[in-house]
């Protein structure tokens, strides 16, 4: 799960991480408001879930307040990468000395934590890893052990020669780390980490994610939630315990298993159309999941045909069958029904779909073929009238 | 021969008692796998289609020289049931349950290494030896005695090959399911050797997904083996960004992509099938 920036700032401040005073806002006027308690020219900041706010015009600098309100009227309601903006921080600004990067990582290479620096900091350390990859130093952090102060010691004198500043650096490191294992985050960043013509060190910029396996440990970071910057059918989905990602093809795809639901994806591809969804029903076989699945997909316009792909072990097939005739009683859904089940009361499953009018094939290669011809009759059909 | 499981795997099943542990206790057991005690804390003395339960996993060793062990509790107990099966002696641990953090399995695979122990999953449909041992949640229909090997961090993709398999006459000695999460106690690279020095086991198909970099780091190992190795990876088309199902399925930046995976694995020499049909085309073609 994402938090936002000043959501992250907050979790920092918690940890004693230096945080340059800053407050939330929705209209410009509370923005004015709180460049006049600043007092001091502000950077106004998008609250987005998104990469490169900078880059689409949303963060922007303001010498007084009546400047602020000026650019918060702009930032505000505009689209970043498809996001409306509703919230800006607004903090205050720093004079910039030097940057540099920050962040921990949950490695899957080494199964560790892993804290990287980079003296090139302010811009996208996915860019620095590409292009000038020996700016970067990693430290392995043992999950039994935790962070050594040695390693933080190390890694700030990789950024900094001189110790007054590399001393400062120390604690932030081993604070962020402190941060990042405590509520179970999958990353926590600080980008840039700036020093100031003053000596003094800041954390300009926040980001964390956090493992959503994690989120049960943490119901106060649940509350952060934005639910507005997620898509509303995969919203629905996780409510419901399904796995659900919303595509841009035509053929509803609904699947149980993870992975055999990303096998049918690639196969719809590779026949030549594109799927309109990723969707999960897991191992049980309650129907009401069939019927929620049905509601999901049934939403979305774009869908021309909807595809069952069910291989019955635990679940059973007959279950499926069953929530397949709820949902058709439900919903009376307009376009073509292809199914696929072999496995646990195969036969059974046969019988029920029958009197229903729906025909059962038990070869997948086959089935995501019936499902692509019949979404081009349904979209010629829709053409013609 | 097979791997890591067979008939003489003394098992216990951690969370005996609970729904899933009820459920898969009885299907195990007519699948033939050896349960020889269960474990549910306060509930030591009672019994679960006549398998004894313990309050400890000690006792269970003790007891009945478990060596296997697999859990079947909430994610959040998850963390310390594995701890308790490895300082009790177990050797090889399957944990099934989903959503366990990641530091938590972090701290779990340290720990297994620690006491030269074995644990796969967590988000594993289990382990399967057909014909001798079902230790998991897989459907038995898909599988039958054999000579391929499989390996897969999907359990539905596991009964598909399995399927394929069995229904071509090849059948399956052992099928390992890695499990779905990012950060996995057993990765490709660890079983793959253990299926080359498996005498039965003939060939191995890999089924490979999108996140992480499991795949690419097997591709080492898969040169240095004399067994042909078929791959697939599921999620060609897999948004960038999107968590597909399993936890650990998520294309980051331009980490985990299919396209590295097939290519990593192409170079170290396996061959990659594009569908599932292709495996006992491939099969074929090797003289397997």
């Amino acid at each position: 799960m994402k938090i936002h920036e000043y959501q992250a700032k907050e979790i920092f401040l918690k940890y004693k991480i230096p945080v340059p005073p800053g407050e939330v806002a929705t209209t410009p006027e509370q923005v004015k408001e709180i460049a006049q308690r600043i007092g001091k020219p502000v950077m106004i900041k998008s609250q987005v879930h998104v990469g490169g706010r900078g880059k689409a015009g949303g963060i922007k600098p303001a010498q007084n307040p009546d400047e602020a309100y000026q650019k918060a009227e702009n930032i505000l309601g505009m689209d970043i990468k498809g996001l409306k903006v509703k919230k800006v921080l607004v903090t205050e600004c720093k004079d910039i000395a030097s940057e540099a990067y920050i962040g921990v990582i949950v490695d899957r290479k080494t199964k560790k934590s892993v804290i990287m620096v980079s003296a090139a900091g302010g811009i996208d350390i996915e860019e620095v890893a590409r292009t000038t990859p020996e700016k970067i130093f990693k430290m392995e952090v043992d999950p039994l052990l935790g962070l050594q102060v040695y390693q933080a010691r190390d890694l700030a004198y990789k950024l900094y020669s001189d110790s007054k500043t590399a001393n400062q650096t120390i604690p932030v490191i081993m604070r962020l780390y402190q941060a990042f294992w405590e509520n179970d985050c999958s990353l926590a960043e600080i980008n840039p980490f700036i020093t100031t013509p003053q000596g003094e060190v800041w954390a300009i910029d926040a980001k964390i994610n956090i493992d959503d396996n994690g989120l049960e440990r943490h119901p106060e970071i649940e509350e952060l939630r934005d639910s507005d910057a997620e898509e509303p059918g995969e919203n629905d989905a996780r409510q419901q315990g399904l796995s659900f990602v919303k595509l841009d093809g035509n053929i509803g795809c609904v699947v149980n298993g993870a992975g055999l639901a990303m096998a049918t994806m690639d196969l719809v591809k590779h026949f030549g159309a594109e799927p309109a969804n990723f969707l999960d029903i897991g191992g049980s076989s309650n129907p009401e999941k069939v019927v929620t699945a049905m509601r999901i997909i049934t939403r979305d316009p774009n869908v021309k045909a909807i595809l069952f792909n069910i291989f019955g072990g635990i679940t059973r097939c007959d279950d499926v069958a069953n929530g397949i005739v709820a949902a058709l009683k439900e919903f009376k859904p307009k376009v073509p029904i292809v199914v696929r089940l072999t496995g646990t009361n195969e036969d059974k499953a046969r019988d029920i779909l029958k009197e229903v009018g729906l025909s059962v094939t038990s070869s997948m290669e086959d089935v995501v073929k019936k499902a692509i011809e019949k979404s081009r009759v349904t979209q010629l059909q829709i053409f013609e009238k | 021969m097979a791997i890591l499981v067979d008939n003489n795997s003394k098992v216990i099943v951690q969370g005996i008692t609970g729904g899933a542990g009820r459920f898969h206790t009885e299907r195990m057991l007519q699948y033939g796998t050896k349960i020889v005690a269960g474990t549910s804390p306060g509930k030591g003395g009672e019994k679960v289609f006549d398998v004894p339960v313990y309050d400890t996993v000690e006792e269970c060793v003790k007891n009945h020289q478990a060596d296997t062990s697999i859990i079947f509790l909430p994610a959040r107990f998850v963390m310390e049931a594995c701890v308790e099966a490895i300082y009790a002696g177990i050797k090889f641990v399957v944990v099934i349950p989903e959503h366990i953090p990641i530091f938590d399995m972090m701290q779990i695979r340290k720990e297994a290494l620690k006491h030269n122990a074995l644990v796969i999953g967590g988000n594993t449909a289990g382990i399967i030896t057909p014909g001798e041992v079902n230790l998991g949640i897989m459907p038995d229909i898909a599988f039958s005695p054999g000579r391929v090997g499989t390996v897969s961090r999907s359990g539905s993709l596991t009964y598909y090959v399995a399927d394929t398999l069995t229904r071509t006459g090849y059948g399956e000695t052992t099928c390992v399911g890695l499990g779905g999460d990012p950060v996995l106690g057993t990765t490709f690279d660890e079983i793959l050797w253990l299926f080359e020095k498996d005498e039965k086991t003939k060939a191995v198909v890999l089924v490979g997904e999108i996140g992480g970099v499991y795949e690419e780091k097997a591709k080492d190992t898969i040169s240095k083996m004399k067994k042909p190795v078929i791959a697939m990876v599921g999620g060609l088309y897999a948004p960038q960004g999107k968590r597909m199902g399993h936890a650990g399925a998520i294309v980051e930046g331009e980490m985990g992509t299919a396209q590295s995976k097939l290519k990593a694995l192409e170079q170290g020499g396996a061959h990659i099938a594009k569908t599932f049909l292709d495996i006992p085309e491939i099969l074929k073609k090797l003289g397997i």
